[in-house]
């Protein structure tokens, strides 16, 4: 196919940025310093002690912080890198995300240190297809020093691509209507659920069906639900996923008051914290221009 | 510490104020990390977490167990399933090997889409508390 071709062409010159320069006397923004220390910890929620006072060191997992270029980017950016990068984007590979970060430290980093780093790009990767889209896994690795003594190195790889087209959202199926269900989806049509129930005995019944279970009588009229109901009984869809549907979400049986069960959709709460015995409440959820279903809350009591 | 022990598990909250506060504190200011609406051009749902962050996450857990005077020596982790905001990673360890007062431990943290990171830290503690 020709796209692959123009893809292997790029591959092969992709391919010859290994080795090259990426950043080159590259110098931290800021020196190593208790602000931006305490901003990350404050973040991340760390509370070690070795991060604080006059003794501070800075966390050794900052070790990149220290050489980003932060809204303004950098100068020292080595123009391979750079080029590299224009080529990706030219081929539609714009989007990026990291992959991969292997640290390395060999002494601890305190304020005042000034840190400068050099850059190698290392590998680049064929062409691979990938969740995201399809792009190349482009490695560096930085060596990170404080008056010209290493005191870290730093290998990082990020996947550059294209992002894959959002298909259009499919819409949820159809429901069959027959015969023997229409008058049920005319009720959700008028956000009533209607149960069966048979005029011969009396027995309710759900789902809809031409005769009686109980008795096998044909004649029927309905009871319209209180919508109050509990969990009976669920599964957790996690996999296959269906175009329409974003798992995973909870499918339970609906135990209603009335006492038949139904099968419906939890809503409005996470999937975890569906739980048998769970008191719901009835709502009509629209999903699309054409389709409102009835689907079930969690509700306190 | 032996290897095999195993570290409490840690649960972290991923909130949208965590990914953002961890992305600027870490001087990242791609759109990905910040912007929902740049996000979901991109193709993914909403905003996720900076591998910084992960990176800084999974140090402090190792740290947090051992104590403020063990002293990390290297992290290496690989990302897979985003951290999305409302979802909850829990990370786990386990220690691998051991070499003196050295540790080798595998971490791994997990979220509602599966495995977020796999990582191997190694750290050092000083004599007196490597050998209980």
């Amino acid at each position: 196919m020709s796209g692959d071709q123009a893809y292997d062409e790029l591959g092969a010159r992709l391919k010859e940025f290994e080795g090259r320069p990426a950043a080159v006397a590259g110098v931290g923004k800021d020196p190593v310093n208790t602000a931006m220390i305490r901003h990350w910890c404050e973040a991340l929620g760390d509370t070690n002690p070795a991060y604080t006072g006059p003794d501070a060191v800075a966390p050794p997992t900052m070790l990149q912080a220290w050489t980003m270029g932060g809204l303004t980017g950098h100068r020292g950016r080595a123009g391979a890198y750079d080029e590299l990068l224009g080529l990706l984007d030219a081929s539609g590979c714009t989007s990026v995300v990291a992959t991969d970060c292997e640290q390395e430290y060999l002494r601890p980093l305190r304020p005042g240190d000034e840190v400068t780093f050099h850059t190698v790009i290392e590998e680049v990767s064929a062409r691979k297809a990938t969740r995201l889209g399809t792009g190349y896994f482009v490695t560096t690795r930085m060596e990170v020093r404080v008056d010209g003594e290493p005191v870290g190195t730093h290998r990082f790889r990020v996947l550059k691509y294209a992002p894959a087209p959002r298909a259009p959202r499919t819409p949820r199926p159809r429901p069959v209507v027959n015969r023997d269900n229409a008058g049920f989806w005319r009720g959700v049509a008028e956000h009533r659920l209607l149960i069966q129930r048979c005029t011969a005995c009396g027995t309710l019944r759900h789902p809809w069906l031409p005769g009686c279970n109980s008795c096998g009588g044909p004649d029927w009229d309905t009871v319209e639900a209180s919508g109050e109901g509990t969990v009976h009984s669920y599964v957790v869809m996690h996999h296959p996923p269906f175009p329409a549907f974003d798992p995973p979400y909870a499918v339970a049986l609906i135990e209603l008051a009335e006492g038949v069960r139904m099968v419906s959709n939890v809503v409005g709460v996470p999937y975890d914290k569906v739980r048998i015995g769970l008191p719901v409440r009835l709502v009509f959820r629209r999903y699309d221009e054409e389709l409102t279903l009835p689907v079930f809350e969690a509700v306190n009591r | 510490m032996r290897a095999g022990d195993r570290l409490p598990p840690l649960e972290i909250p991923v909130t949208r104020t965590l990914i953002v506060a961890g992305a600027i504190a870490s001087r990242d200011y791609q759109d990905v990390h910040h912007d929902p609406e740049l996000a979901r051009q991109k193709g993914t749902p909403d905003i996720f977490m900076n591998i910084l962050t992960t990176n800084g996450l999974v140090g402090r857990y190792v740290t947090d167990h051992f104590g403020p005077t063990a002293v990390l020596r290297k992290v290496s982790i690989r990302l897979g399933a985003p951290n999305h905001p409302g979802d909850t990673m829990v990370l786990t360890g386990s220690v691998e090997a051991t070499d003196g007062g050295t540790a080798v431990v595998r971490v791994t943290g997990t979220n509602g889409l599966g495995t977020h990171v796999t990582g191997t830290v190694t750290v050092t503690l000083p004599a007196e508390e490597a050998t209980p």
